[in-house]
């Protein structure tokens, strides 16, 4: 269902509307100025979105660049299900780097106390230098979190994939600016003004898929550090832990170690609409354990090439 | 869904460093309920750790470790908030000179400048700067918020006197649209609920100003330009013949039948058919990124311009254009620098420096030999590929560019177009 109707006498777009017009120019802009671009597909709602923009940019044509992903080992089943249905729907080339390799080749070292998320900037860093990607899109939004707030759509990577936040390239109008030297990269986020709510409007107004676990479902889980995480053999239970079955639902879907769940019965996209619309806690803050070590645990990891 | 018709407006903040820009930001997301528990839980555990006697909500936006350690905002911070008709997308930019660059990037797309000034110290150069750095940038809609009123007992006369200083001042520029509100962003007052102790003050509430303020007229729906960003064409069997040229409409509507001139090849042609995703569309105007397709085979490519024949823009190479200078090696003439513009790079060599802008007196020093970091002024330009472009006052897409040291591959300066 398009809500795009065929006249409009007041040439007025929704700002949705003018969301997707915005993130599809820098879809655009970026296969026609890159050499060698890739997309990052965690299979979640914020990557869907991306990959929904990227098809609308392109059609009829095939996106022009592969999608990568970083695979942790602890992913959800459902999630990267839904990430082989889009990618061959869509028939574009998956490049699936994984942390287990990473680790086995001794690309990062698993000293046990470094989580699989940590795990995954070197993993995702020596994947990007090894294909030679020279821009990376990335489901990154600014409302999710106060680093990220501050990052352009364009953001600039150094030869060790850092980030500068003090000396980001001024960002003007729609000129984007995609100069490189060797060995740098480029991060892009054209998703990077639409809100948490945007991002289920237009699923909703899309009828995508989307994982089942982001709808209510029932699932066996227990309570840690205030988040209640997925009984798993990747994640045994400590001293006190009890896991029992609710009623429940993903607000975001990464490493599922560290990804808690809300209670919830919203089980139409509809649902979760009116459910985000009344949230009084982040999604991050409310399900991402990786985020709540410090108020600039997100700042570190994206200083050194986090997503 | 409320997000499909909600429409939208991009505002910034600006002023000198301290005057309350974000202060008020954290008041104008905390007083419309826009701010999530855990968020405001994080920032009133550090100001009550740092000892503040109230919480800092200057915290809620200064997201980076050396903005908390300083106090200070460095470079913009994007934050979004809706309010049942309107979703708005903030850029709190920071007051210090230093970060001017970072002030240029948030205010470039803003529909509306919002100017803070401290109640007990008035205009300063920098917030002279940054109004002067809106009106270059053409930011339809102004407010001057007169802040800190909690400070100088909300008095009139101190608002009176300061709303006066900058109409004078403003007569000098272009602000088509201006609104004058005191307000106290740490109090609260006039933010989103009406002061209990402004009862001199008739006028809105900065809320009910930004829900209410008209932005739809503010694009060029006459003169059509379509820059094409992105050639599609599929190579497939079932689209074998397709090629689309694919970008976002940069002014003006078109609709399939219309007589087209692609520059600057000059050759014509007629609009066949315009795609959205999959559907045909029968017109496209501002800021749609759509496909259009022609009747001929004439010979099109990213950086070229789709016009209407009897309006369109000339090509030159002589540009003569307004120029934000960000970095820290000066401009000067005969330097060689990359520019863009629009979908079209190319470069570009410095002939002359007109003259510089005092911001503080809008005086033009014709004197000058350079433009410094921060610094504005009046600049001609050879380019080595035609431009295909309008004066920035009719239209801020193609009116705008950008340029960059070809050695860095760093943006510094910020053009808009003269004409
Ligand atoms: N009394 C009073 N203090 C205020 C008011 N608004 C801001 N302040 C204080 O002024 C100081 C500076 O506020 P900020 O919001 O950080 O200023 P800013 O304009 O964002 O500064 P930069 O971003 O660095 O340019 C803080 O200590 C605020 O608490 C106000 O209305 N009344
Ligand atoms: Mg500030």
């Amino acid at each position: 269902m398009q809500s795009m109707s065929q006249t409009h006498s007041d040439y007025r777009l929704s700002q949705l509307d003018q969301l997707e017009a915005e993130s599809i120019h820098i879809f655009r802009e970026v296969a026609a100025e890159f050499e060698k671009p890739v997309l990052m597909f965690s299979g979640g709602k914020d990557s869907i979105v991306m990959m929904r923009l990227a098809e609308k940019a392109f059609y009829p044509a095939r996106i022009p660049f592969p999608v990568l992903q970083v695979d942790t080992g602890y992913d959800f089943p459902e999630v990267l299900q839904t990430r082989d249905n889009w990618v061959d729907r869509l028939g574009v080339k998956l490049i699936v780097a994984s942390v287990e390799q990473a680790i086995a080749d001794g690309i990062v070292v698993d000293d046990g106390k470094t989580s699989r998320n940590r795990l995954q900037i070197g993993t995702l860093l020596n994947a990007i230098e090894e294909n030679g990607f020279t821009a990376a899109f990335g489901g990154g939004r600014r409302d999710e979190e106060k680093a990220r707030a501050k990052e352009r759509v364009y953001s600039h990577r150094d030869e060790f994939g850092q980030w500068d936040p003090k000396n980001q390239r001024p960002e003007l109008w729609n000129l984007y600016n995609g100069r490189l030297h060797e060995g740098e990269h480029m991060r892009i986020f054209p998703i990077s003004n639409w809100t948490e709510l945007d991002i289920w409007d237009y699923i909703g107004r899309e009828g995508i898929e989307i994982p089942s676990i982001y709808f209510s479902h029932q699932r066996r889980v227990f309570q840690r550090d205030g988040m209640l995480l997925t009984e798993s053999e990747h994640n045994p239970l400590r001293d006190g832990e009890v896991a029992e079955e609710r009623t429940v639902r993903f607000r975001t879907v990464g490493d599922l170690t560290l990804t808690g769940c809300v209670e919830s019965t919203a089980s139409t996209i509809q649902e979760i609409i009116e459910e985000v619309a009344v949230a009084r806690v982040t999604e991050r803050g409310a399900t991402r354990g990786d985020d709540r070590f410090s108020e600039a645990a997100m700042e570190d990891r994206k200083k050194e090439g986090y997503f | 869904m409320a997000g499909t018709n909600m429409d939208l407006l991009r505002f910034a903040t600006a002023g000198s460093v301290d005057d309350g820009k974000s202060t008020l930001i954290g008041r104008l997301l905390l007083d419309s309920k826009s701010i999530f528990e855990d968020q405001l839980e994080a920032v009133e555990a550090t100001s009550e750790a740092k000892g503040y006697d109230y919480t800092d909500l200057a915290l809620l936006t200064d997201g980076l470790r050396s903005e908390r350690e300083q106090g200070i905002t460095i470079d913009v911070a994007y934050r979004y908030f809706a309010t049942p008709n309107r979703k708005f997308i903030i850029a709190d930019t920071p007051g210090h000179v230093q970060y001017t660059r970072n002030m240029v990037t948030g205010a470039s797309t803003a529909d509306l400048g919002l100017v803070l000034v401290d109640a007990r110290q008035g205009l300063t150069e920098q917030s002279r700067r940054h109004a002067v750095i809106l009106s270059l940038l053409r930011v339809p809609h102004l407010v001057l918020a007169v802040n800190k009123m909690d400070l100088v007992d909300y008095s009139q006369e101190v608002y009176d006197r300061i709303y006066a200083e900058f109409t004078q001042f403003a007569t000098k520029l272009n602000v088509p649209d201006l609104e004058v509100i005191p307000i106290s962003a740490l109090k609260g007052d006039n933010v989103v609920t009406r002061s209990e102790h402004m009862s001199w003050y008739s006028g809105p509430t900065l809320m009910h100003h930004l829900e209410h303020v008209h932005v739809a007229s503010d694009r060029d729906l006459i003169d059509a330009r379509f820059p094409v960003q992105y050639v599609i064409r599929p190579k497939s069997d079932e689209f074998h013949d397709y090629r689309g040229y694919a970008g976002q409409v940069a002014g003006g509507v078109l609709k399939p039948g219309d007589e087209v001139v692609v520059l600057p090849s000059g050759m014509t042609s007629k609009i066949s058919r315009i795609d959205l995703f999959d559907k045909e569309i029968s017109e496209a105007f501002p800021p749609m990124s759509v496909t259009i397709h022609l009747e001929d085979d004439v010979d099109v490519s990213r950086g070229d311009t789709i016009a209407r024949i009897k309006n369109a823009p000339t090509p030159t190479q002589d540009i003569d254009a307004m120029i934000c200078w960000m970095t820290t090696t000066p401009l000067q003439p005969r330097q060689k620098l990359a520019i863009k513009h629009t979908t079209r790079t190319g470069r570009a060599l410095v002939k002359d420096i007109q003259y510089r802008l005092d911001v503080n007196t809008l005086h033009r020093d014709q004197e000058t030999r350079e433009l410094g970091v921060n610094e504005i002024g009046r600049v001609t330009l050879r380019t080595t590929v035609p431009l295909l472009a309008d004066p920035y006052s009719k239209n801020r897409t193609t009116g705008s560019f950008i340029l960059i040291d070809e050695a860095t591959g760093v943006t510094v300066g910020a053009g808009m177009i003269n004409g």
